[in-house]
């Protein structure tokens, strides 16, 4: 009979253990393993593609060299602290660029998911600056701000803010409606609603919108690299430019696989880390 | 088991009113009146299940007692009670585990940390989630979930709980076991329960009295007091008989609509 306590818990206890949803967690090994594979096979027809281009003699090798020779020059630009020091400057550009493009975008992706005016009044130039290429703002840059670090960091900030405000934006927008309103029956009103429910709910967005960020703010400092050459600054760029002039078609590509392998890097480690861990803790992700 | 009455504040035992409330959505010709005048006055401890067909605004009476809508018109006074709302969705937040939603509740409400803890594992040991603390929402099953969102109502020393169609997306095993399970924790404690549903033998299997609420606009056309001896059964006979008189007169409000 219902009557009994100890026999409705023994109800609720069986029918929770028949209806919890069970997950699949395959061995740690066997999952790496499976994320990585796929990976190698692509780098590996991209290799192979390439030297069967420089077979073909379409281009002569000092312009266009196999691969073999990039991949050790590569590995030996690895032990040199020049190429060291063109990375850390480099990153500390797209650090303090990308922070604050964060900082930047945070902010008015807030202002305007808050208030219908200043929505209606700079939406959609917030998604038209999305789609501008940063290189067109960097004749104004140098304009203003000459050949400097501030030219480039301007040039980031415009290229990845709108994106990082957008993601923000779009996670306010699809807040489950559901979810606002438990929060306020639970007494979460102004900032406390905003800490508790508004955003950690619009953080995957949010998330999304950081690393579509981090590959505008990456694209816009690599040109400003070429574009805004400061010769105490020996960063990435600079050596590009430079292996141009020199004709060292070896080293160019070399370093043109640095560029692109940190913007893979920094995507799939540091954003595809926190994206997937967000979605995993909040179910949104299958085969855990 | 300690539950809203642990609040060393002295409880409210006045009524809960609901007087000549209206409310009305959208404007000009597509205006459409959820509710229309409508009163009500609900005992302190009372368990109200108000019931009607779609559109009779249930839903919205139980937002405007939350204080999640605005009225239009008439007063709402709910004799001073800490209320707490259960969805037909769990709404717990995906982002949190269980104990932390709960915990949240709480801490919204002031409670200090050192409290938090004990009441936390009470309430868990209440709808029966001991050991469910650490999971996180969408890892319990739907009928887990929604006793975690009762916990968290509770939680916030809810004096007043309003729930709206909570066990409407449940297995029906489920939803009966849920039915036990508030029943037992109304019975112990100081809870003056609103609980709105379409189902007619569920609003009588929980209910001290049935309020029949109309559609478009919403008013109440009749109530029944349910004397139906305390723990019931949802397929026992008096249950049934009663749901029958109650859905006869329900079907008759519906038929009114499609002359």
């Amino acid at each position: 009979m219902v009557a009994d306590p100890s026999r409705l818990a023994d109800d609720l206890r069986g029918l929770d253990a028949l209806d919890i949803p069970r997950h699949e967690t395959g061995d740690r090994v066997r999952r790496v393993w499976s994320a990585v594979w796929p990976k190698i096979m692509a780098a590996a027809i991209v290799l192979a593609v390439w030297q069967v281009v420089v077979w073909s003699g379409w281009r002569p090798t000092y312009v266009f060299p196999p691969p073999a020779p990039v991949l050790s020059e590569l590995g030996s630009m690895l032990t040199t602290a020049k190429f060291y020091r063109a990375v850390s400057i480099t990153m500390q550009r797209a650090a303090l660029g990308f922070g604050m493009a964060a900082l930047v975008g945070m902010a008015i992706g807030a202002a305007v998911s808050q208030s219908r005016l200043l929505r209606r009044a700079i939406g959609s130039i917030i998604t038209g600056l999305q789609s501008m290429p940063s290189i067109a703002w960097f004749p104004f840059a140098i304009l203003v701000f000459k050949l400097s670090e501030a030219a480039i960091l301007f040039v980031i900030v415009l290229g990845a803010a709108p994106a990082i405000a957008n993601g923000l934006i779009a996670g306010v927008d699809h807040i489950p409606t559901i979810l606002l309103r438990a929060g306020k029956v639970l007494g979460a009103r102004g900032l406390s609603a905003w800490r508790h429910v508004v955003l950690p709910a619009a953080l995957p967005s949010f998330v999304s919108g950081l690393k579509q960020g981090w590959a505008f703010a990456w694209r816009s400092l690599m040109a400003g690299e070429l574009l805004v050459m400061i010769a105490s600054r020996p960063s990435i760029g600079f050596r590009l430019d430079n292996a141009r002039e020199l004709s060292d078609a070896v080293g160019l590509l070399a370093m043109m696989l640095v560029v692109l392998l940190i913007g893979i890097l920094i995507d799939s480690l540091v954003f595809g880390t926190v994206e997937r861990r967000i979605r995993r803790n909040r179910g949104l992700l299958q085969g855990g | 088991m300690s539950l809203a009455s642990a609040s060393v504040t002295v409880r409210s035992t006045r009524p809960l009113l609901i007087e000549n409330v209206s409310k009305t959505y959208g404007d000009g010709r597509s205006a459409i009146a959820a509710l229309d005048r409508l009163t009500l006055e609900i005992k302190d401890r009372e368990f109200v299940c108000l019931l009607g067909a779609s559109g009779c605004g249930k839903s919205t009476l139980l937002n405007l007692i939350a204080g999640i809508y605005h009225l239009d018109n008439g007063a709402i006074d709910t004799g001073g009670r800490r209320v707490g709302m259960v969805f037909q969705e769990p709404a717990l937040f995906p982002w949190l585990t269980v104990a932390r939603n709960i915990d949240l509740a709480m801490r919204l409400q002031g409670a200090p940390a050192e409290s938090r803890l004990q009441r936390r594992d009470d309430l868990l040991g209440l709808v029966h989630l001991e050991g469910f603390g650490n999971r996180r929402p969408h890892e319990l099953s739907g009928g887990m979930q929604q006793r975690a969102a009762l916990a968290r109502a509770l939680a916030q020393n809810s004096e007043l709980l309003l729930m709206d169609e909570p066990f409407g997306a449940l297995d029906a095993m489920t939803r009966d076991s849920l039915h036990d399970e508030l029943e037992r924790i109304w019975s112990g404690s100081d809870l003056t329960i609103v609980f709105v549903t379409h189902n007619v033998r569920e609003a009588v299997r929980l209910g001290n009295r049935v309020v029949l609420l109309s559609s478009r606009p919403g008013r109440v056309v009749a109530e029944f007091e349910v004397d139906i001896e305390r723990p019931r059964r949802i397929d026992s006979e008096a249950v049934a008989r009663m749901a029958a008189v109650i859905t006869d007169r329900l079907r008759e409000e519906v038929r009114r609509h499609g002359r």
